[in-house]
């Protein structure tokens, strides 16, 4: 995608060697910032997106002209107050909101490096992101936030930087991604790829877009957000703007209208080889298996305090996936809560207005933040 | 304050690591932290109770002891607390196995149902007894394995843990439990609180 205004860029000079083996340098890292940070230097929050967010966690996308993804609990006495915090958010490397990812264009050929990019992990990703740190000169996060692949990110960061964050808050997230996660995103890969117009990856020097295959992937992926439950009361069997069913193939329930209307959305703002590329680095993370097997060790040398957040009617990545990482930093004595959150609105709970959440998400940060 | 809990706050050294297990709404662990200056960790079973006391800054997980005290290593705590909830149980033999292998202290409480004025309930009534601290239903209790504080003693040997300290709660009075004595405390006091080790 085109580089937009209203988009600001960290350019990173220092050479940045990927798990796949390459090395990246002076490589774009898109971000944003909320709220002021102080004389201290002590109230930032580095907030991680998940797989489609991007960089504008509130108020208005510049480029979406939609509410930023994280408008329930980010901004003014929210419950990471923008009043109080300094919140910074970067587009993880391999998206499309500006930072260096597979739409940008390879200085050694010139052409758009499509399917050429390297396989990117969710540690490339954290090790990318921290050079904001030095950049704005904060030697110590207040705290790292994320949901989903965003708690992903939160787990990495802290395990690679033990002495970086004072409080840590993974939500609705895992250690490692389960075979049914991974299931799931090769569905959406195998979507894209089977869009004649993805051309193996290089369509956008071909002006073409996957946009069918980008959709339908975004649509099986849309119900693994929600809950049996949460779908059956927002649509049961209702019909679309119709008396009774046509005997066809059109949209004749809503939920066939509102999914492909959310896969049609999506296309606007997403690239497809992104898609592919954060899906992927999601399935490769397995923070178990990098430290033999003990998660424990991932957070041995942390003295940070933790939250772990989960939902009911999460079924992405279910509440024994969170308790997992609670029982591993309660192995090791770590300072650790947890709180499931009821709710039915699956594992889209942490983006939607969930008062317990939001109200709970702020209580604990406002007083570790009083108590530091 | 309740006196169950300021007997319990005396009970406890200052700076030791202590898991209060049920920890309802936090108010124990947050005059621990205060008198005691003590790292107080909590396990609570009620998730709006979590809530409250993630509010109040506390450590605590929403968990149930009976699943939950086995992530805990060996002695990782100096002292566990169990406050009334003993009888709530599936396996108390379990439970008290459990706490005595997470901490190298534990201190129980437990509603003793020697009381006389049970005992009296049952024996008119004919009913099983309901009071102010057992206010339930025999068929709505949570409460599944009431003892008396001659019980808990008798437990003790059976399962073989050592009562390190005893004290009865009559009347916002405390005393201390021996065996000479046990005969009217388990007929006067309401509530045991019990000091014990491995």
């Amino acid at each position: 995608m085109n580089i937009r205004e209203n988009i600001k860029t960290l350019v990173i000079k220092k050479p940045l060697k990927l798990d796949c083996g390459k090395t990246i340098n002076n490589f774009p890292l898109a971000y944003e910032t909320y709220g002021s940070l102080n004389k201290n230097k002590d109230n930032a929050i580095l907030v991680f997106h998940a797989l489609t967010g991007d960089q504008f966690v509130t108020g208005i996308n510049p480029v979406t002209k939609k509410d930023g993804w994280w408008s329930y609990a980010v901004g003014p006495n929210k419950s990471i107050d923008t009043n109080k915090y300094f919140v910074i958010c970067a587009n993880v490397i391999g998206g499309c909101m500006g930072s260096f990812g597979p739409s940008h264009k390879n200085p050694d050929t010139n052409k758009i490096y499509g399917t050429d990019f390297p396989v990117i992990t969710i540690n490339d990703m954290v090790n990318a992101q921290v050079n904001l740190l030095d950049h704005f000169e904060i030697k110590k996060l207040f705290s790292v936030v994320g949901g989903s692949m965003g708690g992903m990110q939160v787990l990495q960061f802290i395990s690679n930087y033990p002495d970086k964050a004072s409080t840590v808050v993974p939500i609705a997230c895992t250690s490692n991604h389960s075979a049914q996660n991974i299931a799931f995103n090769e569905l959406g890969r195998q979507a894209i790829a089977s869009d004649h117009n993805w051309s193996d990856g290089k369509y956008l020097s071909n002006n073409t877009l996957p946009n069918k295959g980008l959709s339908v992937a975004r649509m099986a992926a849309h119900i693994t957000y929600l809950s049996k439950k949460g779908l059956q009361e927002k649509f049961g069997r209702k019909l679309q703007e119709r008396d009774a069913l046509k005997f066809g193939f059109d949209a004749d329930f809503q939920i066939e209208s509102y999914l492909r209307y959310q896969g049609s959305v999506f296309v606007d703002r997403f690239d497809a080889n992104s898609y592919l590329y954060i899906t992927r680095a999601m399935d490769y993370f397995d923070l178990v298996k990098q430290f033999d097997g003990n998660l424990s060790n991932a957070f041995k040398k942390t003295k940070a305090k933790f939250f772990i957040i989960s939902f009911t009617s999460d079924w992405l990545y279910p509440t024994q996936e969170n308790k997992d990482i609670v029982i591993a930093l309660n192995a090791i004595g770590a300072d650790v809560g947890f709180v499931e959150i009821k709710s039915d609105k699956g594992h889209d709970s942490f983006l939607l207005d969930v008062p317990d959440f939001l109200k709970t998400l702020k209580n604990f940060l406002d007083k570790s933040y009083s108590e530091r | 304050m309740k006196t169950e809990y300021k007997i319990i706050v005396d009970l406890i050294e200052e700076k030791t690591r202590v898991l209060d297990v049920g920890c309802d709404d936090g108010t124990l662990m947050e005059s621990l932290k205060k008198d005691k200056n003590v790292d107080a960790r909590g396990i609570e079973i009620s998730k709006y109770k979590v809530q409250t006391c993630i509010s109040k800054g506390l450590t605590v997980i929403e968990g149930n002891a009976e699943l939950d005290l086995k992530q805990f290593p060996n002695d990782s705590f100096d002292y566990v607390v169990l406050g009334q909830t003993l009888q709530a149980f599936v396996n108390p033999e379990i439970v008290i196995k459990e706490l005595l292998r997470v901490g190298k202290k534990a201190i129980i409480t437990i509603p003793n149902f020697g009381h006389w004025k049970v005992r009296l309930n049952l024996l008119i009534k004919g009913t099983m007894p309901i009071t102010e601290s057992l206010p339930n239903d025999w068929y709505n209790t949570p409460n599944i394995h009431m003892c008396t504080i001659k019980d808990f003693v008798k437990f003790s040997k059976i399962i073989n843990f050592k009562i390190f300290k005893s004290l009865a709660l009559t009347n916002k009075n405390i005393s201390n439990i021996n065996n000479s004595n046990l005969f009217y405390k388990n007929l006067f006091a309401e509530l045991g609180i019990f000091l014990i080790e491995k």
